[in-house]
């Protein structure tokens, strides 16, 4: 589920700005390492997961101010470098800054049990995240589709040459499409937390996973990074189960396939 | 001649006799330098002149790498077991390539990723043949394969570096030939406006996949060459994070100029050696650098130079 919140960020800036975001995973491991910090310091696990992706949404709009914005005008593939560049810098500030060693913060003491459904035992923790993740996914949808922001931001994603000739503040409404992006990364780093180990380089492997998803569920659309991380969630698991040997391979597959079949993938709408 | 092909002849025949003056240590590097610029050369064959960017050089790089370890293990000559790892990465290249040409833009670029990885996780995965996460190690380097007096044995680190520095250096100089050649002009008009190329009757797919099968092979050939110089093949070559190597030299050296992937990969090398003397955290260092390039100058280090040449021309 958090791959989700990741995968929605992700799916969101591109949708709306057509910048592949490279440091995605990075501003993952970002609300992992806030979150966890603000965990040390309030004693509070509530207080982190408020804190930590809204640091990273501040880290975002730094970005996308400061940098982002310059190089809107070259080629997509600066963009995708200059994002590069923040990967690795990220990846060694964390080092510098938290020590290269794993960290596993321990699960809140309400949601560390287990819950009985059916025949089969869930950890709380794990319902919780579904239950976030679900309420995200649909405060997102009703911000996009009930408000008069989130049409703004469908128009331009639609085209923007089009809603920037109707009045479109388009530079204002990027930094902003950022801001959100990055902390529902964060939010997908602050919740992985207890469950997975945090580590320098988390963000690496984070981001291909999302990369995934995107693009099995269709570049910039919403829902089908929803359920394209179903999907790969599902591929993961029964690919473990059945043929361990190509569960890694899998979701690759799933992906080159889908881009060679259905570019705009399964969910998405053909553009143009 | 020109003073360019003298400067390029000096500059090879100091590769060459670089044995002779320096220790192993900078003979190591200088190989490593020029394996990533033939990387990167081979990179760029499709982003500077197509504009298209593959983040899955390291596909066939790692192709190349183990094609040619499994051979020289299997006891076939050194020689033969390189150019057959090219040609391995190029039938790679060939069967990916098939898909990949079918894209543009960020679309192209996302399939080489996804095909990148998939040949990761297949390298990850198929223990049997390429070990796995611990890679193949104890890679011989044996004898060269030429018949007589030529039968040489690598064993000597100074031998293998100039069998490895001629081969990089004859692929750069048929690198050079083909991208002034009318092919190269036909991809260099895709970059500039696919449509009007096409329409003056480039065959726009058939050259862009000319291209991507071209730069397998020079992309099989630098990893060929790695697997006997380190002696070891692991995954990481696959590895995404390797594919960004030659993007990341190409960049810093500049995309539109034969001289600037090479250029990129000496410094991208050089500024590693350099920053790691003083920290372990030489990728923050070199982040900064990224940056500095891409919001100051986007034509790298030889557009910077040619624009400041061009500047005081004027002046």
């Amino acid at each position: 589920m958090y791959l989700w919140l990741v995968a929605a960020g992700l799916s969101l800036i591109f949708g709306v700005m057509r910048v592949l975001n490279f440091a995605h995973g990075s501003l993952y491991m970002l609300g992992a390492y806030f979150a966890w910090v603000a965990f040390r310091v309030s004693g509070s696990f509530w207080v982190a997961l408020l804190a930590g992706p809204l640091l990273v949404a501040a880290a975002g709009w730094a970005m996308e101010f400061g940098f982002l914005r310059r190089v809107y005008s070259a080629p997509e593939a600066f963009q995708l470098l200059l994002t590069f560049a923040f990967v690795l810098m990220l990846d060694d500030v964390v080092k510098l800054a938290f020590g290269p060693v794993y960290q596993s913060p321990p699960t809140p003491a309400a949601l560390s049990g287990a819950v009985m459904i059916g025949r089969s035992i869930l950890p709380t923790y794990h319902l919780f995240i579904l239950g976030v993740g679900g309420l995200v996914g649909l405060g997102l949808w009703l911000f996009l589709e009930k408000t008069s922001f989130g049409l703004v931001i469908r128009a331009t994603a639609a085209d923007r040459e089009m809603a920037r000739a109707l009045g479109v503040r388009s530079s204002r409404l990027f930094t902003w499409v950022f801001v959100l992006g990055a902390w529902l990364a964060g939010l997908g780093g602050a919740l992985s937390m207890p469950v997975r180990a945090i580590s320098p380089g988390m963000g690496e492997f984070i981001i291909i996973e999302a990369f995934v998803v995107v693009v099995l569920g269709g570049l910039g659309s919403l829902r089908g990074a929803f359920l394209g991380s179903v999907l790969i969630g599902l591929l993961h698991a029964y690919g473990l189960l059945f043929m361990p040997v190509f569960e890694l391979a899998l979701g690759y597959m799933a992906m080159a396939l889908v881009l060679i079949v259905r570019p705009w993938g399964l969910f998405g709408v053909r553009e143009g | 001649m020109s003073a360019r092909a003298i400067a390029s002849a000096v500059l090879a025949l100091a590769v060459l006799l670089l044995p002779a003056v320096a220790g192993p240590f900078l003979r190591y590097l200088v190989l490593n330098m020029l394996l990533l610029a033939l990387l990167a050369l081979s990179f760029n064959l499709l982003f500077g002149m197509t504009g298209l960017l593959s983040f899955g050089q390291g596909a066939f790089y790692s192709g190349g790498a183990y094609a040619a370890a499994l051979l020289l293990r299997a006891g076939v000559p050194l020689l033969w077991s390189i150019l057959l790892g090219a040609v391995a990465a190029a039938a790679l290249a060939a069967i990916l390539g098939a898909f990949c040409v079918r894209h543009t833009r960020i679309y192209f670029s996302m399939l080489t990723l996804a095909f990148g990885m998939l040949v990761y996780a297949v390298v990850w995965k198929w223990t049997d043949v390429t070990g796995g996460d611990d890679g193949l190690i104890g890679i011989p380097r044996g004898r060269l394969g030429l018949p007589g007096p030529l039968d040489l044995s690598l064993d000597s680190p100074v031998r293998y570096y100039l069998f490895a520095a001629v081969l990089v250096l004859v692929s750069m100089a048929v690198l050079h030939r083909l991208s002034r050649s009318p092919l190269g002009l036909s991809l260099r008009s895709i970059r500039e406006n696919a449509e009007r190329a096409e329409f003056s009757g480039v065959r726009v797919r058939r050259t862009i996949y000319i291209a991507f099968v071209t730069a397998g092979l020079f992309a099989g050939l630098s990893g060929a060459l790695l697997a006997p110089l380190e002696q070891t093949v692991s995954p990481s070559t696959a590895h995404w994070t390797k594919s960004a190597e030659p993007v990341m030299a190409t960049l810093i050296g500049g995309p539109f100029s034969f001289l600037g992937p090479i250029l990129g990969a000496v410094v991208y090398l050089g500024l590693k050696e350099i920053i790691v003397r003083f920290t372990e955290y030489w990728l923050l260092v070199f982040g900064l650098v990224l940056l500095g390039c891409v919001l100051t100058f986007r034509s790298g280090i030889v557009g910077a130079v040619e624009e400041a040449w061009a500047r005081r021309r004027r002046a």
